[in-house]
This record gives C-alpha cells, structure tokens and sequence, in this order.
C-alpha cells in the first residue's frame, strides 16, 4: 500500500517538476521578446516552415471534416425533423471547435515533431553549444522565432481551415443532400457571430504557442543520440496534442460559460 | 592567461573531474590528453562557461568566466568541435561567417562573404565551396569550413576538440599543420584536446593529461617522451597494461 501511494507521489512530483521546468522554458523564451538582437529573418522563415507549408495538411483536414459534419449533423437532425439546422451548425462547429482544435492536432503533428528533431538534432551534434560560443543565444535564435511564427501563423491557419471546413460541408450540403446552395449560404452566414470566429482564433493562437513551445522544449531537452532525438520528438507530438485538448476545454469554458 | 583552479564537474553520481588545476600561458598551445570519457570535453567546456563546474573557479585574464558578460567573453574566443557542428541549414560561407552576420561583430554582407572566402582559402577550400551545404561536404572538408569558421573573427583563443577524430592520416596531417600555423600566425592562445599522439606533436607547445578527474601530468611536449610518469608512457604508447584500466 504505501509502495502504491509512493508510486503516486513520484508521479506527481515528477509531473509538478515537469509542469515547472516547462512553465521556466517559457519564461525564459519570452523574456527574450523585448531584448535585441532580434533575428528577423528567422522568424520569417518559420512563419513560412511552420505558416505556409502546413496549409496543405489543415486544409484537407478542414474539407474532409466539415464534410462529414454535414452528412453526420443531416443524419442527427433528420431524427427530429431538423435537418435545417445543417449550414448553421457547420459553420459553428468548425469555426468554434473543429477548425482550431483539428488545425492544432495536425500542426502538433506536423510542426512540433519537425521542431523536436530538428533542435534535437542540433543538439546532439553539438550544433547548440556551436551557437553559444558564436555569441548566439539558442533561445533567442531557435525557440523565439519558432514560438513568435507558431502564434502568429496558426490563427491564420485556423481561418483559413474554417472556410475550408465550411466549403467542404456547402458543397456536401448542396449536391449530397440536396440544399439549395443560396439557401445553405445564407443560413451559414447569418447564424455566425463575431465571438465565434474570435474564439476560434484566440484558440490558434494558443495552440500554436503551446505546439512550437514544446516542440522547442522537448528539442533543448532532448537526450543524446538517434534514440534521445526520437523520444524527443515523440514526447514533444503528444504533450503537444494532450495540451492542446486541455487548453481547448479551459478556452471554451472561458468563452462560452454562461 | 587561463586558469582552472580545483575544478569539480559531476554528472549524477559520475564525478567527471575532481579537482582540476591547469594553467594555459598567453600565445601558447595546450594540448589535453586522457582516456575516453575522462572529462576532457568538460574541461574545455567549463571553459567555454558551456558547462558550469560544481566547485572551483576558472579565469581567462583575471575574469571569472561564470560572471563575465557573456557576448564579449565568447566572442575572445573561437572553437572547433569534434563533429564540425556546422549548421545544417546554412551554406558553407555563412557558416563561416555566422557571428560576422549578426551581433556586436556584425559587417555588410559582401564584406562577411569575402572574409568567409578569404578563411575558405586560407584552409586549403576553393571558393566554389561556398555556396554548398554541408551536408554535401566530406569529413575532412567539414572539418576545414569548422576550422575557417574557429577563426573567422580572429579570435584571441580557439579550442580544437578533437580536431582530427574520423580522418584519415593525411587529412589528419593537413589539419594539423593547419592548426599550428594559424595558432603560430595568429598569435593566439589554443587549448586542444585530442587522443592522436601525432596531432599533440605536431599542435602542442605544453601537454596535460587528465586521467581520473584531475591532471595527472604537465609539461613542455618535449618532456613527454621522458616524463617518467607511468600513466602518460601507458598513454602515449598506447599500452594495454599499466596502471590504466584497458576496461573503464
């Protein structure tokens, strides 16, 4: 029995140490936003690296999901005669949830495993310590751009992946289940509110910071060769992917408590 | 002048160094010998502020290293590590010139490139290496834009980790040669470590071997060969018996 509450507290205390060693990271990441040098054309670099390239990833996300919400929601509501209500909740349940939750998870996927091996890798071969003693500091040449980009590049992506989203249930709606594609666009439009799509963004926002904060934690962190870098890079996709979901309920209930 | 004073380095329950004292004069060339795994890295690392030490103190002119402010200290200095440590992503002239791009040393970019060619050329690399990635380059070659990007800023020390590990004799031999003379023509103070016992002949002006975490012997490179010290013969003879364990 107190093997098993040992147990218990190890986990714990190894959890609240992590949860510390994570909250420092960041600290230490940001402290570096009002002090110069600052190296701009990094942080264009991996607005495009973290930006651009993944549209592709989240935007087929984004289609293919807000497809099937329409065919899932039409097949719900038809059991209470509201099928009606297919544009409007498209709209919302991409905008609200779907479009930043789905467009995190896939960036998560894409990004923060990228940015894990990648500093991983630096690491490992020294290439970190090779910055420090060019007078580099690694958290303001590596970590700030990426978290900056991240933050700045995934709302967008979420916006983006909303329209996506809502054009892949339009065109779902309208040859599939027989809407009327004007009808289908009005109901989309007037059920939408400004919050919907702020919260939205706040939520790329957020997750983008945490995917490029971890991806760049679990990299600085990682240990020594092939195998160190793999753990890395998985520790970095799933912490990543478990803080999205966590910061998601903690937003809505923010967002839309009553 | 450097200066390590009972320096201790433990990693968990592993005790790397254990009382270090060693002292590199200005202008000259030290070379550390030692087994794998004996805390040469460390040494040089602590040196670097890389690494910080548990105990004791190190100075380079006077300055603690652990207080110094931090960009002027580094940019007295220059390394060469042991894998090159080039950065990937970048093509072989900015990775010469990475620190004369950014920061306090920072010059126009024409200026850093012909620098970074001019150290190409310097190391024995055309100018058309330039523009390629590392990652196109060989061993020996990586090595050679490590060694132009060491002294692209004309440091006053550089340290060599290593600096012939993976190559072949002749390269070895080019390395080498190369390291002394810019050391000699550059007047700076060098700090080196190395198992090669060719590279310490051909580098050194002093030699400490570091076995068990403190110096077990120094002197002029001449005095090597008749030091009397069992454990620098073992060394340099590269004896499997003698008072170093063969398995550590």
């Amino acid at each position: 029995m107190i093997r098993f509450l040992a147990l218990i507290g190890q986990s714990v205390l190894s959890m609240v140490g992590a949860i510390g060693r994570v909250a420092l990271f960041v600290v230490n990441t940001l402290r570096h936003i009002v002090a110069p040098p600052f190296y701009f054309r990094e942080f264009g670099i991996q607005l495009v690296q973290i930006g651009w390239l993944s549209l592709p990833v989240v935007g087929l996300t984004a289609f293919f999901t807000g497809g099937a919400l329409a065919l899932q929601i039409y097949a719900g509501g038809a059991r209470f005669n509201a099928e009606a209500v297919v544009p409007s909740i498209v709209a919302i349940g991409m905008v609200r949830e779907l479009g930043p939750v789905l467009g995190g998870l896939m960036v998560a996927a894409r990004v923060a495993s990228s940015i894990a091996a990648e500093i991983g890798t630096m690491k490992v071969t020294e290439q970190i310590d090779a910055l420090v003693t060019l007078s580099t500091n690694p958290m303001k040449y590596l970590t700030l751009p990426r978290v900056l980009a991240a933050t700045l590049a995934v709302p967008c992506l979420v916006a983006v992946g909303d329209a996506i989203g809502i054009f892949g249930g339009y065109l779902v709606g309208i040859n599939r289940l027989d809407f009327n594609a004007a009808a289908y666009l009005i109901n989309t439009v007037n059920f939408l509110e400004p919050s919907d799509i702020i919260s939205g963004l706040v939520k790329g926002a957020a997750f983008g910071f945490i995917v490029a904060t971890m991806g760049c934690y679990a990299g600085m962190n990682s240990g020594r060769g092939a195998q160190g870098v793999g753990r890395a890079t998985k520790s970095a996709v799933v912490s990543a992917s478990v803080m999205i979901l966590a910061a998601n309920y903690i937003l809505t209930e923010a967002f839309f408590s009553a | 002048m450097i200066t390590l004073d009972n320096v201790h380095k433990s990693f968990g329950s592993n005790a790397v160094l254990r009382g270090v004292n060693l002292t590199v004069e200005r202008g000259k060339s030290l070379v550390i010998i030692g087994g794998s795994g004996t805390g040469k890295s460390v040494a040089l690392k602590s040196v670097l502020g890389l690494v910080t030490p548990d105990q004791g103190t190190i100075t380079v002119d006077g300055q603690n290293v652990q207080s110094a402010e931090r960009e002027a200290f580094l940019a007295r200095f220059g390394m060469l590590f042991q894998g090159g440590a080039l950065f990937d992503s970048l093509p072989v002239w900015q990775n010469v010139a990475f620190r004369l791009l950014r920061g306090s040393l920072k010059r126009p970019k024409a200026e850093a490139r012909e620098i970074a060619i001019e150290k190409l050329r310097r190391v024995g690399l055309k100018p058309d290496v330039a523009d390629r990635l590392p990652a196109e380059l060989s061993g020996g070659m990586q090595k050679r834009v490590g060694l132009a990007r060491a002294i692209a800023a004309e440091p006053e020390i550089i340290f060599f980790d290593e600096p012939t590990t993976g190559l072949d004799p002749i390269m070895s031999g080019v390395i080498n040669d190369l390291i002394r003379e810019i050391v000699v023509e550059m007047g700076a103070t060098a700090m080196t470590i190395t198992h090669d016992m060719s590279s310490v002949r051909a580098i050194a002006d002093d030699v400490a071997m570091l076995h068990d975490g403190v110096i077990q012997w120094t002197g002029p490179v001449g005095d090597m060969d008749a030091s009397g010290d069992p454990y620098l013969d073992q060394f340099i003879h590269g004896r499997a018996h003698g008072p170093i364990a063969a398995i550590r």
